[in-house]
């Protein structure tokens, strides 16, 4: 029954892993600009499939995955440029179409330029999977926790230490404020976006080996990573990665102990009665209405 | 009588009527034969489509080349339902009313399928698709047929291997698809029959990434003596996978639905010693010359590797029969008199195709029994024929 | 307010002509399949836009009150029997219902936590259709009889058109009443400031339910319909990809117009038809064609080009 358990969290604890880093790239883009980017979870494909594309092309691996980040950064940029900037000033329901439009798009080019296929990524180091206390965990899984780990204590110092991330902090406080004081709250977009598409790519290129990745493989996946932004409160990145931790967790437990066929009910149930009791999230602000 | 002038009278009117006669042949002959086709091509089922809608496009181009069929080029017609059942019925509607095709071959998913049936009872077009749930041919329909082994055959098959390796008690585990469930539903209909017992039923959701918290259920289940897992998609090379993970060793079974070499490929050396049934098409190399199937399958696989540099599959299999089926019953009807070719199609008898000897009737509109099944099991990273 | 009059009557003889005429267009079956699609999405829509554009709320999940109305119809009539006008009713009842109970605590969110929770909804829906098969027949879907009443069966592609034609006009004609009634200026006001709204003594609360009601029982009449017509329902229906593009529609077409959510299924629905053509390439050119459509037109179709042809006169 333990060794149930301890399996159960450690399937929970990867895939919410996952979850955190995918809900830490919708907080980015809302604090940058209030738009929730439906086509976050495009960037976790281009993420996965171009290290697949590369990986195959005979490139070794570390030199794949800095690429393919690179990539999604890039096509991050442009979203934004493109997509985004021009339509400042829309309400937000018209740039929620917009980012809607865009991961159709986004599918549509990547089913033209790779296949409708599924493709595997070989795991970073091996597939023998670990004992630990009686359940078992993959060293993949390792991967993605450490570098979900690395990840988050990277963004806190740079949002909390650096001048460039206080500057983020600071326009996604008041915009106008922050201009007044020097900030470039266009570069500051920007680079939300950038950040945003890198850490999608990074999520799609660690869960690769462990859950295959196809051309489709985002919009579950983005749709997760909102709903564990938004129970996490969204805008606020410890809420992000609680959010997705919590999500997993419960998804895992929901499989193993009450029914598989039924566990994204049951996550969703849940999403919704925390909303219904804290409707901003675990974290996130209370807001004040401004009449 | 001045029989000279009638006689002659009589002559012009032949000759312009022979005239006239051919003249409209000829313009009949221009006129291409319309093959239409809605396959799920992208989707969740872009699995079948994908490799269908290669094999349509190919064998047309090479019927043409060697002349069409009846004198006129074959012209295919097809579009993409994206796995949506309401899309499907809307491009058959397509099919019938706009483009008047003469025969529809498609129908990648029994959802699709369905949906389909109405139209085609109701417009008199023979119909053949490539789906696989029983429930498509049993009740008969008049104007449908299909090319895909059923669900029960698959079951039927496996569990006969099952019982020759004393396996009586087995676990379930399968994925949300209409294809998982329809199958699960019969595996669970016809167990018994085998004397073989289900004693664990797990499922798993469509987007699920990783399924070792139903396999440690059931690693958990006492007396479990193989695992069959009723799946189609990814979830199957994930389930493999785990399998290892979660430390379990015992048979497992998988179902047509992962019948390629995709399937090896993805879930890695964890698939070694994984069983299925499948149509020759898979080990099409390795049968013995005196198969009857042996010149079809090598034939079709050696075509569709040079042509698109990837594997061959079963489903772009069942795609090649349909669309061979429809032609020779064009070919024995003469025709393309719907009515016609729709009796023909029924008439079916030694076709052999890469699933199998097809031998219609009217009321089986399959035409395979399950000899047409070989069951295969993966060894050094291919697959090979259980003997 | 005399505009307006003019506009509703206006706008409503329009679409009247329009739908009397359009059969000359419609050259075979399958070009009135396409109209019949058009017509449902649009019932659907013009209830939505009542919720998304006067409201100021958002849906995502309003696939699910749809897909409960289909096979609310589909399971009453062939798993019990009962006649389909009588299904169609209780369905609806049933639904608004449900749209009542769970609005209250729902419509207490707002913007995105809204949004999450209607998507949450129309996705617990959703599975329990997929799931419990016995009912639903699963992912395969199940057939539905041909709708009855009193004896005659509506059949055929030309016997729709006409039904769904009107019940098109009076969906519209329905919809431009309450947003003129006290209810609907309520609405509106809610939509401009809630708090603003809540201070001249408007209920916020009863309107926003009153919204969500109304739509999701034009949903799921939408629904029970589209399920006759086909013959059969799948699960597709119930998606949330489903939900994502009635949204898209109200939204293309204009928000606050009523004459836009029909406009923007008539062109959402037509669309991918069209781009058969270009195989491979449709997704890409849809998803194209969708950002710049809501780029340059941020305000909705109808609105953009309803101020141009206001600017227009030179």
């Amino acid at each position: 029954m333990t060794a149930q358990l301890v399996q159960y969290l450690l399937t929970g604890v990867t895939i919410g892993a996952i979850y955190a880093l995918v809900a830490l790239g919708f907080a980015l883009i809302y604090n940058a600009s209030h738009v929730i980017n439906f086509a976050q979870g495009e960037f976790v494909m281009i993420g996965g499939m171009t290290t697949v594309s590369l990986v195959n092309l005979g490139l070794p691996l570390p030199l794949a995955i800095v690429l393919a980040v690179a990539a999604a950064t890039l096509v991050g940029l442009a979203l934004e440029k493109f997509a985004v900037e021009p339509a400042r000033g829309a309400s937000v329901v018209t740039l929620i179409i917009i980012t809607i439009g865009a991961s159709i798009f986004l599918r549509g080019v990547a089913q033209m330029v790779w296949d409708k296929k599924l493709h595997a990524l070989r795991p970073f180091t091996g597939e023998e999977p670990i004992a630990v206390l009686g359940a078992t965990i993959l060293p993949q899984s390792l991967w993605v926790l450490g570098v979900t780990l690395l990840v988050v204590v990277t963004l806190t110092w740079f949002f909390g230490r650096t001048l460039a991330g206080k500057a983020i902090l600071a326009a996604s406080h008041n915009r106008l404020a922050a201009q007044l004081a020097g900030v470039n709250v266009r570069l500051v977009l920007a680079l939300s976006f950038a950040l945003s598409a890198a850490l999608g790519a990074l999520a799609g290129i660690l869960i690769a080996p462990i859950t295959l990745t196809s051309y489709d493989v985002g919009v579950m996946l983005g749709l997760k990573g909102f709903a564990a932004a938004i129970l996490g409160g969204m805008g606020s990145g410890i809420g992000a990665v609680a959010g997705g931790l919590t999500l997993g967790i419960v998804e895992a437990l929901g499989a193993g102990f009450v029914s598989s066929a039924y566990k994204d009910a049951i996550a969703f149930i849940i999403l919704l009665a925390v909303l219904f009791v804290r409707p901003s999230g675990f974290f996130g602000a209370r807001g004040a209405e401004r009449v | 009588m001045p029989r000279p002038h009638l006689s002659r009278k009589l002559c012009a009117l032949a000759a312009g009527a022979a005239f006239a006669l051919s003249a409209a042949s000829t313009a009949l002959a221009q006129q291409p034969i319309r093959i239409g086709a809605f396959l799920s091509v992208t989707g969740p089922a872009a699995f079948l489509g994908d490799p269908e809608q290669k094999t349509l496009e190919m064998v047309i181009e090479r019927l043409n080349a060697s002349g069409g069929v009846l004198g006129r080029k074959l012209e295919l017609v097809s579009y993409d339902d994206s796995g949506d059942a309401e899309k499907a019925r809307t491009f058959a509607k397509r099919l019938i009313e706009q483009d008047k095709v003469d025969v529809i071959v498609g129908g990648s998913t029994t959802g699709a399928t369905m949906a389909v049936v109405p139209l085609v009872e109701h417009a008199g077009m023979p119909f053949i698709s490539l789906a696989g749930a029983v429930v498509i041919i049993e009740p008969v329909k008049k104007w449908v047929f299909k090319t895909p082994h059923t669900d029960r055959m698959a079951c039927e098959k496996i569990f006969v291997d099952m019982q020759s390796r004393r396996i009586s008690k087995i676990a379930l585990i399968s994925g949300p698809g209409g294809f998982d469930k329809s199958m699960r539903g019969q595996c669970l209909q016809v167990a018994p029959k085998y004397k073989i017992e289900v004693a664990a039923d797990e499922t798993y959701g469509g987007g699920d990434t990783d399924m070792s918290a139903q396999l440690t259920k059931i690693k958990s289940t006492p007396g479990v003596q193989a695992v069959l897992n009723a799946g189609f998609g990814q979830g199957p090379a994930i389930v493999t996978k785990n399998f290892r993970q979660v430390g379990m060793s015992v048979p497992r079974y998988q179902s047509h639905g992962v019948a390629s070499k995709e399937f090896i490929k993805l879930a890695g050396e964890a698939s070694e010693g994984v069983r299925l049934p499948a149509a020759a098409l898979l080990v099409a190399d390795t049968l013995p010359g005196s198969d009857p199937q042996k010149k079809v399958v090598v034939g079709y696989k050696n075509d569709f590797e040079s042509r698109y540099k990837q594997d061959v599959s079963t489903f772009g299999g069942h795609a090649y029969d349909g669309l061979m089926l429809a032609v020779e019953a064009m070919r024995r009807a003469g025709s393309t008199d719907k009515a016609r070719v729709r009796e023909a199609i029924e008439r079916t008898k030694g076709f052999v195709g890469t699933g199998g000897v097809v031998n219609m009737s009217a009321a089986d509109h399959l035409g395979l029994d399950l000899s047409a099944f070989r069951m295969l099991e993966v060894k050094g990273g291919n697959w090979t024929l259980v003997q | 307010m005399s505009n307006w009059r003019s506009g509703r009557t206006g706008g409503l003889a329009a679409l009247a002509t329009a739908i009397a005429l359009l059969p000359l267009a419609l050259v075979n079956n399958y070009y009135y399949e396409v109209a019949i699609l058009v017509g449902l999405n649009a019932i659907v829509c013009v209830g939505l836009n009542l919720l998304i554009g006067y409201a100021g709320q958002i849906s995502l999940g309003h696939a699910g009150f749809f897909g409960l109305g289909a096979y609310g119809s589909a399971i009453l009539a062939v798993r019990y029997g009962w006649p389909s006008a009588a299904a169609l009713a209780a369905t609806t009842a049933a639904v608004g219902l449900l749209a009542w109970t769970v609005g209250r605590p729902i419509l207490r969110l707002r913007g995105h936590s809204l949004a999450m929770a209607t998507l949450g909804l129309g996705i617990i829906i959703s599975i329990v259709v997929n799931t419990e098969d016995r009912f639903t027949g699963g992912p395969d879907g199940m057939s539905v009889p041909p709708f009855a009443l009193f004896g005659l069966t509506l059949a055929g592609e030309r016997t729709w058109y006409w039904v769904i034609g009107a019940l098109l006009l009076a969906s519209v004609w329905l919809a431009l009443n309450l947003i003129d009634s006290p209810a609907g200026r309520a609405l509106r006001a809610l939509h401009g400031s809630e708090v603003a709204a809540q201070a001249s003594g408007i209920d916020a609360a009863r309107h926003k339910l009153l919204a969500f009601v109304v739509s999701a029982m034009f949903a799921s009449v939408a629904g029970s319909l589209t399920a006759h017509y086909s013959g059969f329902i799948t699960p597709s229906k119930v998606s949330f990809l489903h939900s994502v593009e009635l949204v898209t529609m109200v939204v293309f077409g204009g928000l606050a117009s009523t004459f836009g959510a029909v406009i923007g299924a008539a062109v959402l629905t037509t669309l991918p038809q069209l781009l058969t053509a270009l195989k491979d390439y449709e997704m890409a050119v849809f998803g194209a064609i969708l950002m710049a459509t809501m780029i340059f037109f941020p305000r909705g179709f109808v609105p953009t080009l309803a101020a141009w042809l206001a600017r227009a006169p030179r």
